[in-house]
């Protein structure tokens, strides 16, 4: 909410500046967010009239005006095109300073001298408008200094409240907070029913009274419509964000500000029958004051009357029912809506107004016929007309009731860890406006005032307490609690550890958006139906992402697009797959993906720039399993639609499927606009992180045997199929078989290849002899010939 | 006997001026050998008196070592000058880089998270976890936060349907580890959430770690105790703060912590980095907890904006961005 602080000053004048009003607000809760001086700090700026204006000799652009201090006549040359005898002005007299190096003198525009300058509101800090001279109503005193004219050394303060604290959305809710924190008294304004003049009324009929329990209207004839709202409340207005309409709406708005209650001003001429306070007819319409036509639901309050909706209430009142310029009776409304009928409806209209605002947060119920008063008193003493009585309809059942809240005194010194005074205590409560109905030693019962309804349980109170003792008075120490062991376990590696590798590794982390575009998820995914986001922030965020795959090649691209050749990213996250309607079953299941392109090692003199393959990226993915002797993958062909057919693999673990690696689908590549090979692995974070204990086993003190085999098979036979035939007859004394060589070309047929493996023994408890291991050696040979038609290379 | 001096001397100063191995080699031959001069001394020892035999033949031997020692040492000297010839050669340009890979780095978000943990973890806080799409319950409901409450504006909130939504805060998982647990409870909650905002200072992603003590007697200042603890510890500053009354549906009391900052011009501004405050007595019970036994404080936090703050990034969507010109700068 924003303000006038001289307003606010009305009603309650501490002794404290600007500064220390903010920031004593603010520590007690109402957040101001910005203060703001209602003009620059000019002077020697006065109320001016323009007496004639002609054109200047000799610019097609400039006028040379008479103008008046309303002592003295001054000639000044102006630019302003509405600059014209018979306005009123602000005038910066010779002598005015309206910045820190802008000081107004005597000059000569073109030949012709100036004595001051008329100013625009921009040119006073007033608003931006710079759109000509500022003008002034005609009312204004020629001669008055225009800071005194328009109550100019004010603030306008900004105060973010909270949705608990409606009730300081007024001058006089805010009042009575600043009144609270300085202990100092009100000077509210004075509101008296105003004498009935006639006895006209409306019926009034409430249909809804849960919704409304109190509906409070009058009827005020013969209002001048025309007349014009007095500049102190245009004036107040403004700087609390509203524009001037009409003195009718006027007054209503600012009763709203002043006392917390919406109003509304119905245009009598317009009401046919009864005004009914009822729940809308499903899809009945109504233009709103805005002019936009509203289909409404069944769900939505209504002000209407026989023929239909004249407003929506508590939230916008209608085009064609409203005070116009032809307006002469009017009904005023000062009705209370229940925030729960009212909750989220404007929302869901797409609306918000500052009567919904505070309907929904809660408006004080006892507050109707004080605003409908106060309003009527204005109206008479700005529009004049006749005061009709008023027609109030209530169901006192359905009005808040005051809350009757307990607070004990152990529980405020166990929240508080203090133990604050009786008297203390029983003064903040009482100055808060609480009505103490019990007090004992160990407890204070409390009635809370009807503009607190957000006060219903103990905490509330223990809240209050604390806050008007001021939160940084309270004491701080550090918690004690018994010291538990946690269990560890060593069978799950730390996410920290795995990270820690792939950086090791040369990987850079990637954070991305867990929304993607629908087309990208059907390409990367087709036969996934991805979960679909009902209000996406765009577009090409509008689903939430099957596999963290197509983030990372977009954010490839993204930096290829930036010159960055060389790529290593990875990222964990959730992936989503499944429907929102059975949310149990709903995968989000966190997942690590990587991606490399580009030079397997930086650029460098020692290498000739060789780009990453298939088995660096398979390295990675190794060494990920292999930390804490994780579970050892196995590796299959695999048929995935954005991978190379050729070069992509499933990595299974107990033959479950736990992710893929692979090179990127050359076509998807070429589509997207990738210049060079990409790999990627996505795999399921929890197979990652699996973890074994390692368990030790007697080291030989045997030497060790290595045989070296270089045997020739078919290009298609997988090199794990070999190893897995080593290891099976290379007898107990085996330790491990390495591939050095894998070759095909010249001296080879063109459909195998001949692949070397090095093989090793060690026998835990003699020395191996020759013969025992040229035998083992020899029943390798024959099982590999047998089983994949191997032959030793000559 | 002349004839000795004469063959030691010359034999000396021939080894001196060696300058290989092969040159001594000769030199051993030609003096030392079987038919070298000084082996050929003790051959005439028939053409020595008797009596000086002796004396002659100790002295031949003598001088034989003596050439044998200055040989050695020569031959010492000369493989050390070889050696050094060498080492000299093979002198390389020790400022070339070395080879491998370059070290990569961790997101500033993950970075700014893990240390966050650390704290916690230290003080035997457990990290919790949990889904990211979420039911309307447990993100709004169990935490007093009903439908059309005001405060579901305060979040603009992604929907799937009616009632399913992306987690709007961490909060949904302290009430599903309050559901399943009892008092002591401390646990973190780091993680993805969710807002539909998009504009300078939001992004429609970001992180959070949020925080829950519940126990016997855990008051107000200990929340205060803790978290003053925790930012002077994270910002390894002693930082002013202030505990500002604010309102969160899910605590009572609730604060905002604001620290205090110093532009380059010296201009002092209070900023806010936390929410917090006393679990609302309606959440814990909501989740099976008995308010009247236990209480206890919670806490959120802006990942972004610790991470910003503490490495002095101005702005937000970089950290979306990926950029790697931005991202291998936190190694």
């Amino acid at each position: 909410m924003k303000f006038s602080e001289n307003w606010l000053r009305e009603w309650v004048n501490p002794e404290i500046s600007t500064e220390e009003l903010v920031a004593q607000v603010t520590m007690a809760g109402l957040e101001v967010d910005e203060v703001e001086s209602v003009a620059e700090d000019f002077s020697g700026v006065v109320v001016g009239e323009i007496l004639a204006a002609e054109k200047h000799p000799n610019a097609d652009k400039l006028q040379v005006c008479r103008v008046s201090d309303g002592a003295e006549e001054y000639q000044v040359v102006c630019g302003a095109p509405n600059a014209r005898a018979g306005i009123k002005i602000p005038f910066a007299k010779v002598g005015a300073v309206l910045g820190p190096d802008f000081k107004i003198k005597k000059a000569k525009l073109r030949q012709v001298e100036s004595f001051g300058m008329l100013c625009a509101a921009a040119e006073l800090g007033i608003s931006d408008d710079n759109d000509g001279l500022l003008e002034l109503s005609n009312e204004a005193p020629v001669g008055k200094d225009f800071r005194q004219y328009l109550d100019l050394d004010d603030s306008i303060i900004d105060v973010d409240l909270t949705p608990n604290r409606s009730d300081c959305l007024s001058i006089a809710g805010m009042a009575r907070e600043v009144g609270v924190l300085n202990n100092t008294d009100l000077t509210p304004v004075d509101i008296a029913p105003s004498d009935v003049q006639i006895q006209d009324t409306f019926n009034v009929r409430v249909e809804s009274s849960n919704a409304c329990p109190r509906y409070v209207g009058r009827i005020i004839k013969g209002v001048n419509v025309a007349s014009q709202t007095p500049l102190w409340m245009s004036e107040k207005l403004r700087r609390s964000g509203i524009r001037t309409i009409d003195p009718i709406v006027d007054i209503t708005n600012y009763v709203m500000l002043e006392l917390g209650q919406p109003m509304h001003a119905f245009d009598l001429a317009n009401l046919n029958g009864s005004v009914v306070v009822r729940d809308a007819v499903a899809d009945e319409k109504i233009t709103l004051l805005d002019g936009q036509e509203l289909t409404l639901r069944s769900d939505t309050l209504v002000i209407a009357d026989e023929k239909g909706p004249l407003a929506v209430a508590g939230i916008m009142g209608g085009e064609f029912s409203g005070v116009n310029e032809n307006t002469q009776d009017i009904f005023l409304e000062s009705a209370f809506f229940a925030p729960i009928a009212l909750a989220g409806k404007a929302r869901s209209y797409g609306l918000h107004t500052d009567s919904s605002h505070r309907f929904e947060r809660g408006v004080d119920a006892t507050l109707q016929e004080k605003a409908i008063e106060r309003a009527t008193a204005l109206i008479i003493e700005i529009a004049g007309g006749q005061v009709g009585p008023l027609t109030e309809v209530v169901s006192e059942s359905y009005l808040p009731k005051a809350n009757q809240v307990t607070l004990r005194r152990k529980k405020l010194d166990q929240y508080l860890a203090v133990s604050l005074e009786q008297s203390q205590v029983t003064e903040i409560l009482t100055r808060l406006g609480m009505s103490l109905v019990e007090e004992t030693d160990e407890a204070w019962t409390i009635s809370a005032p009807s503009h607190r309804f957000d006060i219903e349980i103990e905490a509330d109170l223990i809240e209050e307490v604390a806050r008007i003792y001021g939160y940084d008075n309270l004491p701080s120490s550090m918690p004690t609690a018994a010291v538990n062991f946690k269990p560890v376990t060593e069978t799950k590696t730390a996410i920290q550890s795995v990270r820690a590798t792939l950086v090791a590794n040369g990987y850079q982390e990637a954070v991305t958006y867990s929304f993607i575009d629908p087309a990208l998820s059907k390409q990367f995914c087709p036969d996934i139906d991805p979960v679909p986001l009902a209000n996406p922030i765009s577009s090409d965020m509008g689903v939430m992402r099957p596999s963290l795959v197509p983030s990372l090649v977009k954010t490839y691209l993204y930096n290829q697009n930036r010159q960055q050749s060389r790529v290593r990213l990875f990222e964990t996250g959730r992936r989503f797959i499944g429907r929102v309607s059975e949310l149990d079953k709903l995968d989000q299941q966190e997942r690590i993906a990587g991606l490399i392109a580009g030079s397997r090692a930086p650029e460098g003199w020692y290498h000739k720039n060789e780009s990453v393959d298939f088995y660096d990226l398979k390295a990675h993915v190794e060494a990920l399993f292999g930390l804490n002797q994780g579970r050892v993958p196995t590796f299959e062909r695999a048929d995935v639609v954005y991978l190379h057919p050729g070069r992509s693999a499933r990595v299974l673990i107990d033959g479950k499927e736990v992710g893929v690696l692979g090179e990127l689908h050359p076509r998807f590549a070429k589509e997207l606009g990738i210049n060079q090979a990409v790999y990627i692995f996505d795999l399921e974070l929890d197979a990652v992180l699996s973890a074994q204990l390692p368990l030790y086993s007697a080291v030989s003190k045997f030497p060790e045997v290595r045989r070296d085999l270089a045997l020739v098979v078919d290009r298609q036979t997988p090199v794990s199929a070999m190893e897995s035939i080593v290891a099976k007859n290379a007898g107990e004394a085996f330790q491990k078989v390495a591939v050095f060589d894998v070759y095909q070309g010249q001296g080879i047929d063109e459909s195998k290849k001949s692949v070397a493996l090095g093989l090793t023994w060690q026998h835990p408890s003699h020395t191996l002899s020759d013969e025992e291991v040229n035998n083992t050696v020899d029943q390798i040979i024959s099982a590999l010939t047998e089983e994949l038609g191997a032959v030793i290379r000559g | 006997m002349e004839n000795l001096n004469q063959i030691l001397a010359n034999a000396l100063e021939a080894v001196v001026a060696s300058d290989s191995e092969s040159a001594l080699d000769e030199i051993r031959v030609k003096y030392l050998g079987k038919k070298g001069e000084l082996t050929a001394l003790l051959k005439q020892l028939g053409n020595v008196a008797p009596e000086d035999r002796p004396k002659f033949g100790q002295l031949v031997n003598e001088a034989k070592a003596q050439v044998q020692a200055k040989m050695n040492e020569r031959k010492s000297a000369l493989a050390t000058a070889a050696l050094d010839a060498k080492l000299a050669s093979e002198t390389i340009d020790i400022s070339l880089t070395g080879k491998g890979q370059d070290i990569g780095g961790l997101h500033p978000v993950t970075r700014t998270m893990e240390r966050i943990e650390s704290f916690f973890k230290g003080i035997g806080f457990d990290v919790a976890s949990g889904p990211e799409i979420e039911d309307d319950y447990h993100n709004f409901e169990a935490l007093n936060i009903p439908a059309h409450h005001p405060a579901r504006a305060m979040q603009d909130t992604f929907y799937f349907d009616p009632t399913t939504v992306l987690r709007t805060h961490t909060s949904p998982v302290q009430v599903r580890t309050m559901e399943q647990s009892q008092p002591p409870i401390r646990i973190i909650c780091p993680g993805r959430v969710y807002r539909c905002d998009s504009d300078q200072t939001h992004t429609p992603m970001f992180h959070q770690v949020e925080g829950l003590l519940i126990d016997e007697n855990i008051s107000f200042a200990d929340l205060k105790g803790i978290l003053q603890e925790f930012l002077n510890a994270f910002f390894e500053d002693d930082l002013k703060t202030r505990f500002r009354p604010s309102y969160f549906p899910f605590t009572e009391p609730s604060i905002e912590v604001d620290i205090m900052r110093t532009n380059s011009k010296g201009e002092e501004s209070w900023l806010e980095v936390l929410g917090c405050g006393m679990v609302h007595p309606k959440v814990l019970e909501m989740s099976g907890i008995d308010s009247e036994k236990y209480t206890g404080f919670a806490f959120g936090m802006g990942v972004e904006r610790f991470a910003m703050l503490r490495y002095k990034v101005d702005d937000l969507r970089m950290f979306f961005e990926n950029d790697l010109r931005f991202l291998t700068q936190f190694k």
